[in-house]
């Protein structure tokens, strides 16, 4: 029952505007897959496109060997969770769930079977005979879950299932379906704005910016070896700041501005002088002291602290007026007071070096 | 959506509801401007038609009179619905249901009958006009002419602007409020800057109504108009031609009107984009208790209006029941059933004629309201815009151009259906579809297309998709639309009156036959008839709809 997902070249276009240029992906069977990209990136117009709801402009989508491009999207064998739930409001809790059963024309005793085994999966068996709309948006949710499931779908969709839901109730729902999933193992396709989200609940991720991927990978890949600067910042928090290439008597590094130099051994091509940007989350800048010498340091002055317990989050500015964050576990010392100037080393393993335009990495 | 499948279901109603918008409405719309320009002697084309009407302050003057009827009607219902509307959504009032109900009700009659029983209350022989005389001995004003028809018309129409401002009240958030309060901005200020302007394209909707109703109606002005001709009454007259009939001519008449009214209903619609914005309240008005002194004015304007727009119908109801000569025309001393009996026993088709005629006229309003809602919320395409279009069109014909377009129209031996059941159908259907498309369309676009999406996701086909899922979420607004529709139908006058024959005649159209030429306890019989039939109608009404919302 676990197919694979490709596409191939798809083609988006609403009238002259194209949405997705030329997109091409391949999603493992059983995977938790997961688009994820700011809002109008097309993530959501591709997942219609598998689902049947887009017309498709260009391109091919197989689930399987079977290409799909003009299968009707009642005969697609999907199951589909909204963002809105979509419950229907007239039936209720076992209704909805039948609903798909019932259109293929089971005998009873296997759509009673069926509808009862997802209904307690999810655990609304107990609200069977009520109206949706006597139940709270995480309820209505699972009963969206458990239909779409009944059917025992091929492939999962799932376009922000979780965004009406208030934040406690977000990580529980998501903890459910990703064990659902694993559970049933079902090729899932999710789709989401909430890079968090993605992290905790994703196999795989593609994250996609004007209809085009611009990385696909595991969560820990994406956040530590992002391919460029977009993915970078949009993943978690990022300081982008400025520097240079130097490359002298065998050995190469990081200028900063200021004159600090950070040698580095995992890059790749790289010539003396090229300008770089430098990817630095917050946990990897370093306060290393107070009132060294500018070569052996980067010069920063604490505008303001933030104290959240396991953390403590520093706002700072370099000398040419720009800023970062810095993440520190939090020490039983004072925390340094706003407007002293400190010392900032890197975490040379961890930061991530992209050329001038941001677009190819230069870590290898 | 995949849209491959060529000539499917859906293209085929698409089709078929083109066509017959194209043979019912077009057409005869058609007919009306070729007649309108076509010499009745000669067959040549000719204007003199127009010049007729123009050049002689006989018919010319009808115009200027509807003209001033509509404007001054639409103004005091403003007067009267606005604040009604503002006092009974921002104040507590006591009987809320109760006072939607009966101001509801006051609207839901023919207009003639209030101007009928308006003058057996105030005309020259009136009971408040002799009790007058005769305790403090002067005569009251005579209310016939432009002042009757004012007084019936308005009392009438109010609660139109009533129902529009509310809606839109009821719309509005109440932080709004709020937080004009919180910068100083309160009471009638507040009103004034606040309250209105949001509630302006609902006002101009009311009042594009009020005054389409106004400038439409034909009974009215007929019945208490003594002389004071409104154009509606000029096309009943050139048509039924007690002066000799001439289709032509009320074809020409239509064409003006038609122009009229198109000239406001397009200001209307600019005024509104003007004012356009959408507000959907996430807290509602709170209702607050108004001091004790403004607490008693607005009962007694509100149960004070109430009262005098529901005095014509329930003095129609005591006459009902009073004695009568044996012919029924004379109303005598003590009370009796006999106008009951009359009816009944002579008059029984006509009470089927309306449950018969109304009944399928609304059965099929229902099937096309939901396919046409359907086909243009959800398979937008030219053919359906176009649809949308058409469908829209009889919203600004007067009645009386409905009706003398079908029969210009259907009077030929290929399709014979001047005096038969099915041209009133016809004509029922024209003139209330757009109301019952408006509020069907507005149902439908409340369901997210996500709905549909899962349904066929889950493997169900369009059709499926549509009686199973679609349809059932939009009865409940259907069926209470579909109660609207039906008191409207049975209640309806202006076209009727020119299409009804013998066999076809209508309560309505039987009593104004009857109530034209006098006194008549039937007459009185029938409208109290036909109020219960309005009455029962509007319980099971507030029974099924969900907020009271009433879509007119």
């Amino acid at each position: 029952m676990n197919v694979n997902i490709r596409i191939e070249h798809a083609l988006k276009k609403y009238g002259d505007f194209v949405a997705i240029p030329d997109l091409s992906l391949e999603i493992r069977p059983g995977e938790f897959f997961t688009l994820l990209g700011p809002s109008g990136c097309g993530k959501t117009t591709l997942l219609r496109m598998i689902a049947g709801f887009n017309s498709i402009e260009g391109g091919d989508f197989y689930f399987g060997e079977r290409r799909i491009n003009d299968l009707d999207p009642a005969k697609r064998n999907i199951g589909m969770v909204f963002q809105n739930y979509a419950v229907f409001p007239h039936l209720t809790v076992r209704k909805n769930v039948e609903f798909g059963l019932k259109n293929r024309k089971l005998p009873k005793e296997e759509i009673r079977e069926k509808t009862d085994k997802f209904m307690k999966l999810m655990k609304i068996d107990e609200y069977a005979d009520r109206l949706p709309e006597k139940l709270s948006g995480g309820q209505q949710q699972r009963v969206a879950l458990a239909r779409a499931l009944a059917i025992e779908p091929d492939v999962l969709l799932m376009d922000e299932p979780l965004s009406n839901l208030d934040a406690k109730l977000r990580v529980e729902m998501r903890e459910v379906i990703k064990e659902i999933q694993n559970r049933l193992g079902i090729t899932t396709v999710y789709v989401t704005h909430d890079q968090e989200e993605a992290m905790a609940i994703s196999d795989r991720i593609a994250v996609m910016s004007n209809g085009v991927i611009q990385q696909i990978g595991t969560p820990k890949a994406l956040y530590q070896r992002p391919a460029n600067r977009f993915v970078a910042t949009f993943i978690g928090r990022s300081n982008v700041m400025e520097a240079r290439i130097y490359a002298e008597n065998g050995e190469k590094g990081l200028e900063f501005k200021g004159g600090f130099r950070q040698p580095m051994h995992n890059l790749g091509d790289v010539q003396n002088g090229q300008p770089v940007v430098v990817s630095v989350r917050p946990e990897e800048l370093i306060i290393k002291g107070f009132g060294n010498d500018v070569r052996s340091a980067i010069k920063a002055k604490v505008v303001y602290s933030t104290f959240l317990g396991l953390n403590t989050h520093y706002m700072v500015e370099f000398e040419d007026g720009g800023r970062a964050e810095i993440i520190q576990e939090s020490q039983i010392d004072d925390i340094i007071s706003n407007g002293t100037v400190i010392d900032l080393g890197v975490n040379a393993e961890k930061i991530n070096v992209f050329t001038e335009d941001g677009l190819t990495p230069l870590i290898v | 959506m995949i849209r491959k499948k060529g000539f499917n279901f859906w293209v085929i109603a698409s089709l078929a509801i083109l066509a017959l918008y194209l043979l019912f409405m077009v057409y005869p719309l058609f007919k009306v401007m070729s007649q309108s320009v076509i010499d009745a002697d000669t067959g040549g084309f000719s204007l003199r038609y127009f010049k007729q009407f123009f050049s002689q302050p006989y018919y010319s003057g009808t115009l200027i009179n509807s003209f001033k009827v509509a404007v001054s009607v639409a103004i005091v219902s403003l007067v009267i619905g606005v604040p009604l509307a503002y006092f009974y959504n921002m104040y507590e009032v006591h009987g809320r249901k109760t006072l939607q109900l009966l101001i509801i009700l006051s609207c839901m009659s023919a207009p003639f009958l209030g101007a009928y029983a308006w003058i057996l209350l105030l005309g020259r022989a009136g009971v408040i006009t002799q009790f007058i005389q005769n305790v403090f001995g002067f005569t009251i004003p005579s209310i016939y002419g432009f002042k009757g028809i004012l007084l019936a018309l308005s009392l009438k129409l109010y609660p139109l602007v009533f129902l529009y401002v509310s809606g839109a009240l009821k719309n509005m958030d109440n932080s709004l409020l709020e937080a004009s309060a919180n910068m100083g901005c309160t009471g009638m200020k507040r009103f004034l800057k606040v309250v209105l302007p949001l509630c302006m394209p609902s006002i101009l909707a009311a009042a594009l109504m009020v005054f389409m109703r106004a400038l439409a109606d034909f009974g009215t002005p007929l019945m208490i108009g003594e002389g004071y001709m409104t154009f509606p009454v000029i096309i009943y007259n050139s048509y039924v031609g007690e002066v000799g009939t001439n289709h032509n001519f009320a074809a020409a008449i239509s064409v003006i009107a038609i122009i009229i009214t198109l000239f406001f209903f397009l200001m209307q619609k600019y005024l509104s984009n003007k004012y356009s914005f959408s507000i959907s309240a996430m807290h509602h008005v709170q209702r607050k208790k108004a001091s004790r002194l403004g607490s008693f004015f607005i009962h007694l304007f509100a149960y004070g209006m109430v009262a005098l727009s529901l005095l014509p119908q329930v003095y129609l109801i005591y006459l009902s029941f009073r004695e009568t000569s044996s012919a029924g025309i004379v109303f005598l001393d003590g009370y009796s059933l006999k106008s009951y009996q009359q009816v009944f026993s002579n008059m029984g088709n006509v009470i089927w004629n309306t449950i018969r005629i109304c009944g399928s006229a609304l059965v099929i309003i229902i099937v096309l309201a939901i396919l046409i809602s359907y086909l243009v919320v959800r398979r937008r395409n030219m053919i359906n815009g176009l649809i949308d279009t058409l469908s829209m069109i009889p919203y600004i014909i007067p009645g009386a151009v409905v009706g003398i377009s079908l029969i210009l129209s259907f009077n030929n031996k290929y399709m014979p259906l001047v005096g038969t059941a099915t041209i009133m159908v016809v004509c029922m259907c024209i003139r209330r579809i757009p109301y019952t498309i408006r509020s069907s369309v507005a149902i439908l676009s409340q369901i997210p297309i996500s709905i549909d999406e899962a349904a066929e996701s889950l493997g169900a086909g369009r059709v499926k998709t549509l009686v199973k899922i679609t349809i059932p979420m939009m009865l409940n607004g259907i069926f209470s639309g579909a109660i609207m529709s039906w008191v409207t139908l049975i209640t309806e006058l202006s076209s009727s009156i020119l299409l009804y024959s013998f066999r076809t005649q209508t309560l309505n159209v039987a009593i104004y036959t009857m109530v034209s030429k006098g006194a008549d306890g039937r007459a009185c019989a029938l409208s109290t008839i036909l109020m219960l039939f309005t009455v029962i109608s509007l319980l099971i009404f507030n029974k099924f709809s969900k907020d009271g919302e009433i879509m007119m």
